[in-house]
């Protein structure tokens, strides 16, 4: 009789899919999981792009300067950073940093590095690699008779760069740039390797203490499409402005 | 503050007893190869199609691979590897499911990262195959459809056999974005490279050794991945044709 009533509930369950959905661990949580999570994630991703860009910049100055071994610097650095897994790359410093800290800072041992802080010169070292190849081809693709003209009204290397060529380099890529700048917020959601609490961190977390992984991960994959999303329509538009102006 | 450097721990016993460390990560480079050609074996029947679908001209169509773009590039591959393997089998028919987290160790997560992967990167080959298809000139089409081709002869026969050609660099390029990408399959439990150069330095505390040792292996796969992709494009090339090379266009973002 009872096991009767066991098949029963199997097959009733067979037939319902077997998952009964609790959307309300959402309600319970949301305010952990962007006051805590989404703000991790932000700020990661504002002060990595802020930090990549400048970088990149000086990056692509290098690969594309008259002198060789600052060519080569550049060209291996951000060949190697292209080349490797991102997680990798975040271990690498995860375990590097604290080392570098130790011995620049002459303290005798490794410093004790916050995950944040980790992560933040992970992302700017590596992102920097993929902004720089974004800038160079902007640079390149300024004729090169702007900048004999402005050799020739007597700006120097760094007047031309920074009046003339960088400004229009930056306005041609902006749309690439801030495309960039998206997979990048996609990207932090790696720092889950380090155990960091970011957005897809908070909900991992708040999935595994209520074993509802169903509706957390559902619920941080849609966060991410709307905010992915918005901000790929927002470039497009953009893309199609600049062209119109040029 | 000195780090205590010993590059023989690569010759060592893992704990496993497989062999030697420097063994148990080629193996993991094993498993990271054959998620990344099995993926990209998915991505490029996948993404041709919807690539193709964008170019077909009906309306209903092109929305529904615009749909199919977008929303596999505007979720994190964590996410969408943690879906695959946490949610899927929770959604699907019970027996299914049950079926799919049964499967023994390194299967039940390889195979929903085959397919994550997979599809993650098969917009990226979409996204180029639209873009190859759009830059082929017209009189292409139009000849091939009045010499009485089908349209599926047209593309068979005549289009798409010129834009893979056209479209080799990149894909090259994508090729690699998908073995690095099969890193975050460790998230799922994977042990692939990354993650067994992660198991190596918690066994052994000889942190940059193992690193190390992964960086060398995935640069060196890289380096053999692109030679092979220029010997390709090199036996490929249609003699007097275009060449699409990478200077030419937008760079794309994204790795």
């Amino acid at each position: 009789m009872w096991r009767r009533a066991k098949e029963k509930a199997s097959r009733w369950r067979v037939t319902n899919m077997g998952y009964d959905f609790d959307f309300d661990v959402i309600a319970r949580s949301w305010v952990y999981l962007f006051r805590d999570g989404l703000s991790f994630t932000v700020t990661l991703t504002l002060l990595s792009m802020a930090g990549g860009i400048v970088l990149g910049t000086l990056l692509a100055l290098m690969r594309l300067s008259h002198l060789g071994p600052l060519r080569a610097v550049a060209s291996t650095y951000v060949n190697v950073m292209r080349s490797l897994p991102l997680v990798l790359v975040i271990f690498w410093f995860y375990f590097l940093v604290p080392w570098i800290g130790g011995w620049v800072s002459g303290s005798g041992q490794p410093l004790k590095v916050g995950a944040f802080t980790s992560a933040l010169i992970t992302f700017t070292l590596f992102e920097a690699a993929f902004y720089c190849e974004i800038l160079r081809a902007g640079i390149q693709s300024i004729p090169r008779g702007q900048l004999f003209a402005g050799s020739a009204l007597g700006l120097s290397y760094s007047q031309n760069m920074r009046l003339v060529v960088l400004p229009q380099a930056f306005r041609n890529m902006l749309p690439v740039l801030l495309t960039q700048t998206i997979i990048l917020f996609q990207d932090t959601s790696l720092v889950y390797v380090i155990s960091s609490t970011d957005f897809l961190g908070a909900a991992h977390k708040v999935a595994n203490r209520d074993h509802r992984l169903v509706e957390m991960y559902s619920f941080a994959a849609v966060v991410y499409f709307i905010f992915c999303f918005s901000a790929s329509v927002y470039v497009r538009r953009l893309q199609k402005r600049l062209m119109i102006i040029r | 503050m000195n780090y205590n450097w010993n590059w023989s721990i690569l010759f060592e016993l893992e704990p496993g007893a497989s062999g030697s460390y420097l063994s148990y990560l080629l193996v993991g480079l094993g498993w990271t190869l054959a998620l990344a050609i099995l993926a990209w074996l998915i991505a490029l029947v996948v993404g041709a199609m919807v690539g193709i679908g964008r170019t077909l001209g009906s309306a209903r169509l092109e929305r529904m691979c615009f749909a199919y773009t977008e929303l596999f590039r505007n979720v994190p591959l964590l996410v969408q590897m943690f879906l695959w393997f946490f949610v899927l089998p929770e959604l699907l028919p019970q027996a299914l499911g049950i079926a799919m987290k049964q499967m023994p160790p390194p299967w039940a997560s390889f195979w929903p990262a085959v397919l994550c992967l997979g599809l993650f990167m098969s917009v990226r080959v979409a996204e180029q195959v639209r873009s190859g298809l759009q830059a082929l000139p017209r009189g292409q089409r139009m000849a091939a459809l009045a010499l009485g081709l089908s349209v599926a002869q047209t593309y068979r026969r005549v289009l798409m056999p010129n834009v893979f050609r056209m479209i080799l660099p990149p894909l090259t390029s994508e090729f690699l974005n998908t073995i690095k990408n099969s890193s975050l399959a460790l998230t799922i439990g994977l042990m692939e490279l990354t993650a067994r150069a992660r198991a190596m330095q918690e066994f052994t505390f000889q942190v940059f050794e193992a690193f190390a040792a992964a960086t060398v292996i995935y640069l060196v796969v890289n380096l053999l991945v692109t030679l092979a992709g220029r010997s390709l494009e090199r036996s490929l090339r249609v003699p007097g044709y275009v060449e699409a090379g990478e200077g030419k266009g937008l760079p794309l973002a994204g790795h």
